[in-house]
């Protein structure tokens, strides 16, 4: 045990995560991704899903409050409200797919970027302490989802021809027409729902893993190492971890901007009349 | 869970659960945003446009209104200075029509005075003649009785040889007539 008396509730965060035997050193590692039940219910019912469910909650609660007496003349806090609802209506949605068909793409978009946003800060909030979207599975719906909408918006506007539009860029030569027809269909109906769903899960497992590292390893060799150095480079190490957590701070909204942006980028292409 | 022969690690969701319930959390979460949530957001923006847009054309009309009334005023200015010329020209008009009025009455009044004071002088100067007619036959007759000497007592024949020298003389009384009436005529 370390010099301070006060090494249990600093560990409070992570124990759940750090396999928690008094003593030994667990590095963190992909089975910090994995839960199982904990609620007294079936195995899935675990700690994401919990997670999931609440950032679905808190987004419907805020946004039906945040959507209640709307006045032309804003108060301070519609003035705030706005300001996020804004973020996406005007800096997406109308940017990406203009006057014309934002409108009917809008709900789900704010939704979508209000859901994956909430709960890739639960990765930083305390008691929680996990991001939902490292766990593949709820990354693999929301793309699930989107790649239904591009395909369907691209089909309800252009009929069979969608699928020539997409698969055929204007103007290329006949010639060229057996390369290109593999790349584009590969491209749109394969790699781009398979990175949309890697990109953001990646981002947060690893950042996650960061966390860990820093946080837990700091802990250990602070608090149950011996030597000096080994204390000073934990206390450092811990220190360093508030750097971590602005990055992942700044990571996790950027990865809910770029998830939306790109689910509007690609209704966007489906909707245009060629490539 | 090697699903294939290779081991996908992470990759792959632990439970089905997790990529039903991340479709299934958004769909309700879309359901309620198209539902509430943003054509709430939507009525109000196309509220506060039209606000916007109904301020602007209140404005606009009421430059409107102002810009008609200016016109107005300015109309009836031009009015006003073309009635301000007219009264005036009409005013010199009189002034002269007065004018040319006075001055013929005070021709006709010095006209009238003229040929008063020439009926008058006509008057008096035939008085005159007479009343010397008289006087110059009785002087001549004196003058005559005298230079004779004789009987020119004798009424009836003095009397005649008056008259016939007195008809002699207005057979030529041009000379003294006329000096008479030029001289009168210049001093008028």
């Amino acid at each position: 045990m370390g010099v301070l008396t006060l090494p249990v509730p600093l560990r409070l965060p992570v124990p759940m995560e750090t396999g928690g035997e008094e003593g030994g050193w667990h590095t963190p590692s992909l089975e910090d991704f994995e839960f199982v039940g904990g609620f007294g219910g079936p195995d899935w019912v675990n700690k994401p899903f919990v997670q999931a469910v609440m950032a679905a909650v808190i987004v419907i609660v805020l946004w039906l409050l945040a959507s209640r007496k709307l006045r032309t003349v804003p108060t301070k806090r519609q003035f705030l409200n706005e300001y996020f609802y804004n973020f996406i209506r005007n800096g997406v949605a109308l940017e990406v797919l203009g006057h014309h068909d934002f409108r009917r793409y809008l709900p789900y978009l704010v939704g979508l970027f209000s859901f994956i946003w909430v709960n890739n800060l639960m990765g930083l909030f305390p008691l929680l302490m996990f991001p939902t979207f490292s766990n593949i599975g709820y990354a693999w719906g929301l793309v699930a989802l989107t790649y239904i909408i591009y395909n369907v918006a691209g089909v309800a506007r252009h009929g069979m021809k969608y699928f020539k539009n997409s698969l055929l860029p204007a103007g290329v030569p006949w010639l060229l027409w057996p390369v290109i027809i593999p790349i584009e269909f590969l491209s749109n109906f394969v790699i781009r729902p398979l990175t949309l769903g890697l990109r953001l899960f990646g981002n947060l497992l690893a950042g996650h893993l960061v966390v860990l590292v820093f946080v837990t390893g700091g802990a250990y060799l602070l608090f149950e190492s011996e030597g000096l150095v080994n204390r000073v480079a934990g206390g450092a190490s811990l220190l360093f971890s508030f750097a971590i957590f602005a990055l992942e701070l700044l990571v996790s909204s950027l990865q809910a901007y770029i998830f939306t942006v790109l689910t509007a980028q690609y209704v966007a292409s489906s909707l245009a009349e060629d490539h | 869970m090697p699903v294939l022969e290779v081991n996908l690690g992470p990759l792959l969701p632990h439970y089905l659960s997790e990529v039903i319930m991340g479709a299934l959390l958004m769909v309700v979460i879309y359901v309620v945003m198209r539902a509430k949530v943003v054509p709430a957001f939507e009525k109000m923006y196309e509220e506060r446009r039209a606000a916007i847009e109904g301020g602007m054309e209140k404005a606009e009309a009421a430059q409107r209104e102002a810009e008609e009334a200016l016109a107005q005023y300015r109309a009836q200015l031009a009015d006003a200075r073309t009635e301000a010329a007219r009264i005036r020209e009409d005013a010199k008009n009189q002034g002269a029509q007065i004018l040319a009025e006075m001055r013929e009455e005070a021709q006709a009044e010095s006209e009238r005075i003229r040929s008063q004071a020439r009926a008058a002088i006509e008057a008096e100067r035939s008085q005159v003649v007479a009343q010397l007619r008289a006087e110059v036959g009785g002087l001549a007759t004196t003058l005559a009785g005298r230079i004779v000497g004789e009987s020119l007592q004798d009424d009836e024949r003095a009397r005649r040889t008056v008259e016939r020298f007195l008809a002699d003389l207005e057979s030529q009384p041009a000379q003294g007539d006329g000096v008479a009436q030029r001289s009168g005529s210049t001093a008028l």
